[in-house]
């Protein structure tokens, strides 16, 4: 397949990917606050974090409230990363390969982007916010089912899972950055021990529900809630799909139906070796800054191989 | 209140449907009577599907000048256009007769010229032709054909006879909204082809592979075909890939090709893989910029060269817009006499050729009956309306005719026919035209039907969809 081709399936699997995360997070994030105490450092700005796009946000912002942070997510142009955004892109890539995708995957993607195009405005209430939530995700998941279904299951759509599973795995890493670092230097500071304990299997428990986790874990660990069995869970698990493990062995799967994958599986292989062999308990204890940071450069690797490889012209002038 | 067809004229004008106001055509009655069997609710539940349709389907097209929106709905009438059978039998078989002399004098221009020796047609008109192509001289592309696809548009006048407007010969575009107006179609009104014997027109995409594959250099069964765009922008962009993907074929930018050792590959993730045969999509002068503009980023250098070994086959060839020049329009009933020893089965519409002292005197005196067409430009640009012109665009277009008499023609206006197009609350007629497509290799194909292009603009005679035309679909029925 052209080299361009793979590409923009690659980018449209990251973007579909994308919005559906963040809807996910969005959705799941608004719940979880309500539930908190005032004062937790768990505030509307992390979501902020953990879209990356801090730099962006204070550019055109000043305060975190809800309407500002929710709309820079959804909808708002400035933000890359915004729902709207990602679909607009998912959509052009979608556009410039109908002639590879099916059909009525082109049509459900031109389905979600107007779905979301007509429905957000600034005054979007919080029910309405939740509806709308529900419908990005439902036909997400649509689209995913359709690629499964419908698709041949030949390089494009090895692409397409690339793209994906490799956002997916992403997102996960930010997750479990968020349920572990912000919240503990806060709560030590301003409460009594006893008090966070809830709150913490709170804040775990509602990551394992964004992930659509919950369940899994449960059945899975057979233990109760625990920062360091969720976050071993998270990294390692190769059965719940959500998990960064699972996603590396996709990746691996979809990496042995291409050409000259060498050098792609070799950095694939380096994220597993980091996720295995990690001391969760002493990483809660100081932090995992370091080790996000560490495991979020080594998936971005995987993305530089994947472009170097099968997307730069120059390379395949080379190999030609 | 539902459709009357009494309260429908179409006046003077030939009309599509019925043949005058309370009497449909034969072949309309069935959906005449249909269609005002439905209620003012139900038509309009009928018009707000096809908009959904036509968004879910993201049927589109693109304006150059807005910025920012580049990509619009493609504007439809749900009303068909209906040509019974046997007046399309002879308006088919005159396409391929006139496709046929085409691609001869095509092949004779660039290789013995014999039509100029014999003096059917004078040289000096090609020497001065903006789409000659010196480079292509001595070229013999399989089977001698040069213009592959051609979009060839019809009008009818006020007599009902159909005439030929213009040859499309380079990069004739629009084949793909005929597809989908019959998709579009047939999801609003299934009831219809259940009472109508409509000829179909899905194997359009089969037919232009094979006539592509036809074309190989290397002769196989399936020899890698690419479709060759300008990109995302172009305004027939959605076609290009609808194309593409119809026909199972790698959509391609010139970025995505290379030429090494005169053969054309292009870069896949695997390496060079090579190319057989490129349906391109962009225009002659941006193909390679070795040859032609050096600055083109659209084309692919070398690809001039790869051709011309007859490496690659390229569709519709280069130079072939020699011939789909206005001015050598007025030669082709000569044509097909002189190369096929035939009479031409479809007229011209009468013509006057600037280049003609005689004639040209004619165009200067008449400028406000006559419309006066740049012998080069497509897509209605750069015309004189006359009956709805200025003195101040008619001045204009006398200082210029009189500058550069070979790059106009003139023809009177045609009363071009009509068609019922359904507006909020009534139908209304609207002058159309049709643009069957022709494909010739080896074998010739016609569309039964094409595009039927819509003036929406009441009064109005310009279709083309880059100044605000629509379409209809277009069916040849069996009575």
């Amino acid at each position: 397949m052209l080299s361009s081709v793979a590409e923009r399936v690659y980018w449209l699997g990251r973007y579909l990917e994308r919005a559906e995360n963040s809807a996910r997070l969005l959705k799941i994030y608004s719940a979880m606050l309500f539930d908190l105490p005032r004062g937790s450092k768990l505030d509307w700005s992390t979501l902020i974090d953990i879209s990356g796009s801090h730099e962006r946000y204070k550019e055109h912002h000043t305060s975190y409230d809800e309407k500002a942070v929710v709309n820079f997510l959804l909808g708002d142009s400035k933000n890359r990363n915004s729902i709207f955004e990602c679909l607009v892109l998912a959509r052009e890539n979608a556009r410039t390969s109908r002639e590879i995708i099916p059909s009525e995957i082109w049509e459900q993607v031109n389905a979600l982007y107007y779905t979301v195009k007509e429905s957000i405005n600034p005054r979007l209430g919080r029910a309405n916010r939740y509806t709308l939530l529900e419908e990005i995700m439902a036909k997400s998941q649509r689209i995913e089912g359709l690629f499964v279904s419908s698709m041949s299951h030949n390089e494009a759509y090895s692409f397409i899972e690339l793209g994906r599973k490799l956002e997916r795995a992403d997102m996960t890493s930010r997750l479990v950055d968020v349920g572990s670092i912000n919240l503990f230097p806060a709560f030590a500071e301003k409460t009594e021990h006893q008090i966070i304990e809830p709150y913490e299997n709170i804040i775990w428990i509602n990551v394992l529900r964004c992930l659509g986790g919950f369940q899994a874990y449960r059945q899975q660990v057979h233990n109760r809630v625990s920062g360091n069995l969720v976050v071993r869970f998270l990294l390692q698990d190769e059965e719940f799909p959500r998990a960064i493990g699972f996603c590396l062995s996709d990746l691996a799967q979809n990496l042995g139906k291409l050409p000259r994958n060498e050098d792609v599986k070799r950095a694939v292989g380096r994220v597993k070796r980091i996720t295995h062999e990690v001391d969760v308990e002493s990483l809660l204890e100081k932090g995992l800054l370091e080790f996000i940071d560490e495991l979020q450069i080594s998936i971005a690797d995987i993305h530089d191989e994947i472009s170097r490889i099968w997307f730069t012209p120059v390379n395949i002038q080379n190999a030609g | 209140m539902a459709i009357n067809w009494k309260s429908y004229n179409p006046g003077k004008f030939y009309d599509e449907l019925i043949s005058s106001p309370g009497y449909p055509r034969k072949a309309a009655r069935i959906l005449t009577k249909y269609l005002s069997s439905l209620s003012h609710e139900e038509l309009k539940e009928r018009k707000a599907s096809i908009e959904h349709a036509i968004k879910s389907m993201g049927i589109s097209f693109t304006v150059y000048s807005e910025a920012g929106n580049i990509d619009r709905q493609w504007p439809f009438d749900l009303i068909p256009r209906i040509i019974p059978e046997k007046e399309w039998i002879p308006t088919n078989e005159g396409l391929k007769q006139r496709q046929r002399a085409l691609n001869c004098f095509i092949h004779d221009v660039y290789n013995d010229g014999k039509i100029f020796k014999d003096k059917v047609l004078p040289i000096e008109l090609i020497k001065k032709s903006k789409n000659y192509r010196k480079e292509c001289k001595g070229m013999k592309p399989v089977h001698e054909v040069w213009a592959n696809i051609c979009g060839t548009d019809l009008i009818r006048d006020a007599d009902g006879k159909f005439y030929v407007l213009e040859d499309n010969l380079r990069v004739p575009s629009g084949v793909s909204y005929m597809l989908e107006n019959r998709t579009v179609t047939k999801r609003v009104f299934p009831e219809l082809f259940e009472n109508y014997d409509i000829q179909p027109i899905t194997d359009y995409p089969s037919q232009l592979f094979d006539t592509l594959a036809a074309i190989s250099p290397i002769p196989k069964d399936y020899p890698e075909v690419v479709v060759l765009t300008p990109g995302i922008f172009n305004s027939a962009y959605f076609e290009h890939s609808f194309l593409a993907q119809q026909m199972g074929c790698e959509l391609v930018q010139g970025s995505d090709l290379v030429v090494e050792d005169d053969h054309v590959f292009m870069k896949t993730i695997e390496g060079l893989a090579p190319v057989d045969v490129i349906y391109r999509r962009i225009d002659d002068q941006f193909l390679d910029p070795e040859v032609f503009y050096p600055d083109s980023a659209l084309g692919v250098p070398g690809l001039m060269r790869a051709w011309l070994k007859g490496n690659v086959g390229l569709a519709n060839a280069p130079g072939a817009g020699v011939a789909d020049d206005k001015v050598i329009y007025t030669f082709v009933p000569k044509m097909i006499k002189y190369y096929l020893d035939e009479d031409a089965i479809l007229p011209n519409v009468p013509s006057y050729l600037c280049i003609d002292k005689k004639q040209c005197q004619h165009v200067l005196k008449n400028l406000d009956k006559l419309v006066v067409k740049p012998a080069n430009e497509s897509g209605g640009y750069g015309m004189l309306i006359g009956p709805q012109s200025t003195k101040k665009e008619r001045d204009e277009f006398a200082r210029k005719i009189k500058a550069n008499p070979r790059e106009f023609m003139a023809q009177p206006l045609i009363a071009l026919s009509t068609s019922p197009v359904l507006g909020e609350n009534t139908i209304e007629p609207r002058h159309i035209d049709l643009r069957p497509f022709c494909l010739q290799a080896g074998s010739s194909y016609v569309t039964p039907g094409g595009l039927t292009r819509v003036a929406m603009v009441k009064g109005s005679y310009v279709v083309n969809s880059s100044q605000g035309g629509g379409s209809k679909d277009t069916w040849i029925v069996r009575e």
